[in-house]
């Protein structure tokens, strides 16, 4: 007889799939899938997804302990884990909260939406504490099929349809890179195992890796930069955000893109850690393509979807000089910084996504949705609060103190200055300014622009206060900054202990 | 220690004749019979190496799964298949060609493969030899112990993508008449069956 492994650190993730089969179940039973009846079935199981991600929060913080390590070495659970575990359940929940109200209003209100953002949410989090690349692999799959259903989740509809094909299609080809090059490592490796992996590369620091192997490490690179969105495999973000429903786009913009980068820092870190030399330009390169690419191709947009489609693509840019740090070598405190700064900009750009959705689900006019940045027209008459919440989250983003996103960027560039990648920091400061362009044309429109026609009045009480939430912590991040910080330091060190 | 050899000669020449006719036959249905039965004497040739799951596999995926959607396309598809045959002879030496240059090319590698001495041995699970452990106990061994977590997790893949398909395509249709046992059998004589009495030579 086999011993029985330990279960304890996957506790999360095995309650979180048997909760989402059994709301499948309870939804499936109930009387009556159709019209008014369905309605109600989907929002119960919705309210009780909701239920289901605040207790796995609960569980993720109580069984946090030091390292832990389980299925023979496959799945991980450390600080660095729950800290990213902690941010994806949020993401998640409040992807569901405001959600709610739109669903219903477009006829989709189905049972399996709120189970698919649960599956979604287990795939992310297996991501995120996966140890192998085995593991790793088919955390992504389980996070990705269930975006591909949720990007098309509004099936009548030629845009959401067309946005899910094209991102399975994509998706599918991502895949496929990312495994062509881990069965890459393992041929020229022969292990599967992140920690066999970096034993074996800090054995012989001095000798180079075989080409194979480098070459597998840019496949999965490849593979991991589509999934973050990062350019030059960014070519779906635009056309999936905009055509995707738009409760769905906030969740894409957030959950599975902080599960990826959680990937990308503890693969790079942690199993490819001492082949930086050979991965490190490429993750320069890439931030600098992303951040340059987000700031200029915004310009143009009047779709305010396609916007934040490209702003989360700069976004990402700035995240990953973090990494390009981390790969400098030298000192250990300045690559710790690197990493630390990821993780802050990761929480703080969670936040602010989430409420510059919240304000953009909000945007509807005699019933039907309005995307464009002109339909802000005249907010601050009609709007007052909202567009005071939403001023808030573009000054964020374009990075003006004291608000968060101020303080994300500033511990990036700072940790670049500090590793002496001044160039990347200079790039990234006049990427910030060209950016801060278009999040500032948003707040002229809704400020000095004539009304034109207003937006529809009531906002439901989930959408306030979600978006009170995130406005308050955006806000008042500067008078209360240890709790993030301290975390953060506390999971970047657990990604460098193991 | 003959009949083994005579049970190889039997599948072998089976596959290659199945082979041969699923390509030359005239009716595509029974193109895909003669690929049926190939699978099948190809598990039998991996039951004769040992390979006892792999020949279960066989019939149960492709057998089971695959022939039967190709048998499925092939009758429900009207293609023309007399029409995509014209000019097989026209293409014949080219498709000759290239059929020789693959093989040739197989041999090649095949001919210059060597395995590590040491590979064999080296794995992180090495196969137990065959006669002490069936392979389908070995991989069950392993599968679910060692590799338990990607087992359920592979497990998860497949059940999103059932939801998937379903939440894509299945539609509520109206009209559909299903079945009602518990109507049928509160259903009495006395509201259903109404005794008139007809007068002869008219109508109700």
């Amino acid at each position: 007889m086999a011993d029985v492994p330990n279960l304890i650190p996957a506790l999360p993730e095995i309650f979180l799939v048997c909760a989402a089969m059994a709301l499948l179940m309870l939804g499936v039973f109930q009387t009556g899938n159709e019209g008014k009846e369905g309605v109600k079935t989907a929002q119960l199981i919705s309210n009780l997804s909701l239920t289901t991600l605040v207790l796995t929060l609960l569980l993720v913080t109580t069984i946090a302990s030091g390292p832990v390590l389980t299925f023979g070495g496959m799945f991980i659970n450390d600080a660095f884990a729950v800290f990213f575990k902690v941010l994806v359940l949020i993401a998640s929940a409040l992807a569901i909260t405001i959600s709610q109200e739109y669903v219903t209003r477009q006829g989709i209100a189905r049972l399996e939406f709120g189970v698919l953002i649960l599956l979604a949410t287990v795939g992310m989090m297996m991501m995120i504490s996966a140890n192998d690349l085995m593991a790793m692999y088919l955390g992504l799959e389980v996070q990705s099929l269930s975006l591909y259903v949720l990007a098309s989740f509004q099936r009548d509809d030629a845009r959401s349809t067309e946005a899910g094909l094209k991102y399975f299609v994509l998706g599918a080809l991502a895949s496929g890179l990312l495994l062509y090059g881990c069965s890459l490592v393992y041929g020229f490796a022969g292990t599967t195992s992140f920690d066999t992996l970096a034993a074996l590369f800090g054995a012989h620091p001095e000798e180079a890796p075989s080409v194979g192997l480098v070459i597998g490490i840019v496949f999965i690179l490849a593979g991991l930069a589509f999934k973050v969105s990062a350019v030059p495999f960014h070519m779906w973000t635009p056309d999936v955000y905009e055509g995707a429903p738009t409760p769905v786009t906030a969740f894409f913009s957030v959950g599975p893109k902080i599960a990826a980068l959680a990937l990308f820092l503890r693969i790079m870190i942690g199993p490819f850690g001492d082949l930086a030399a050979q991965w490190q330009q490429i993750v320069v390169f890439v931030a600098i393509a992303s951040m340059v690419l987000g700031a200029f191709a915004a310009i143009n947009q009047t779709n305010i979807k396609r916007l934040m489609a490209y702003s989360s693509i700069g976004h990402i840019g700035y995240a990953l000089i973090g990494l390009a740090v981390a790969g400098q070598g030298g000192d250990g405190a300045v690559r710790e910084a690197g990493i630390q700064g990821v993780l802050i900009y990761m929480a703080i750009y969670l936040f602010m996504n989430v409420g510059t959705f919240a304000c953009i689900l909000c945007m509807r006019r005699s019933d039907h949705m309005v995307e464009d940045i002109d339909d802000l027209a005249g907010l601050s008459k009609s709007h007052p609060m909202m567009a005071v919440a939403l001023a808030i989250f573009m000054f964020s983003m374009a990075g003006i103190p004291p608000l968060a996103g101020f303080f994300g960027k500033f511990y990036i560039f700072l940790a670049a200055v500090e590793a002496e990648m001044y160039g990347l920091a200079v790039i990234g400061v006049l990427s910030s300014v060209v950016a801060a362009f278009y999040y500032l044309r948003i707040v002229k429109v809704m400020y000095f622009d004539a009304l034109a026609d207003s937006l529809e009045k009531p906002i439901g009480r989930d959408m306030a206060g979600v978006l009170v939430g995130t406005s308050l912590i955006i806000l008042l991040f500067f008078a209360w900054p240890t709790p993030l910080l301290s975390a953060a330091a506390a999971a970047t060190r657990g990604l460098f202990a193991g | 220690m003959i009949v083994q050899a005579l049970a190889f000669y039997l599948f072998a020449f089976v596959t290659v004749t199945s082979g041969v006719m699923v390509i030359s036959a005239r009716n595509p249905v029974h193109s895909v019979l003669f690929l049926i039965a190939a699978f099948f004497s190809a598990a039998g040739l991996f039951v004769l190496l040992g390979a006892e799951f792999l020949a279960m596999i066989l019939i149960v995926v492709y057998v089971g799964a695959v022939a039967v959607l190709f048998m499925f396309v092939v009758m429900m598809l009207d293609i023309n298949f007399t029409e995509l045959r014209q000019g097989f002879l026209q293409y014949l030496p080219i498709g000759g060609l290239i059929g020789l240059v693959l093989l040739v090319e197989l041999l090649v590698v095949v001919g210059g493969w060597a395995l590590a001495p040491e590979a064999a041995h080296s794995g992180a699970a090495p196969m137990p030899p065959p006669g002490i452990l069936p392979n389908t106990h070995a991989l069950g061994e392993l599968l679910y112990t060692r590799y338990v977590y990607l087992f359920q997790a592979a497990g998860v893949v497949l059940l999103v993508a059932m939801i998937g398909a379903i939440v894509l395509t299945h539609r509520q249709r109206e009209g559909v008449r299903r079945q009602k046992i518990s109507d049928q059998l509160k259903r009495r004589a006395e509201d259903s069956v109404e005794v008139r009495d007809v007068p002869t030579g008219k109508g109700i």
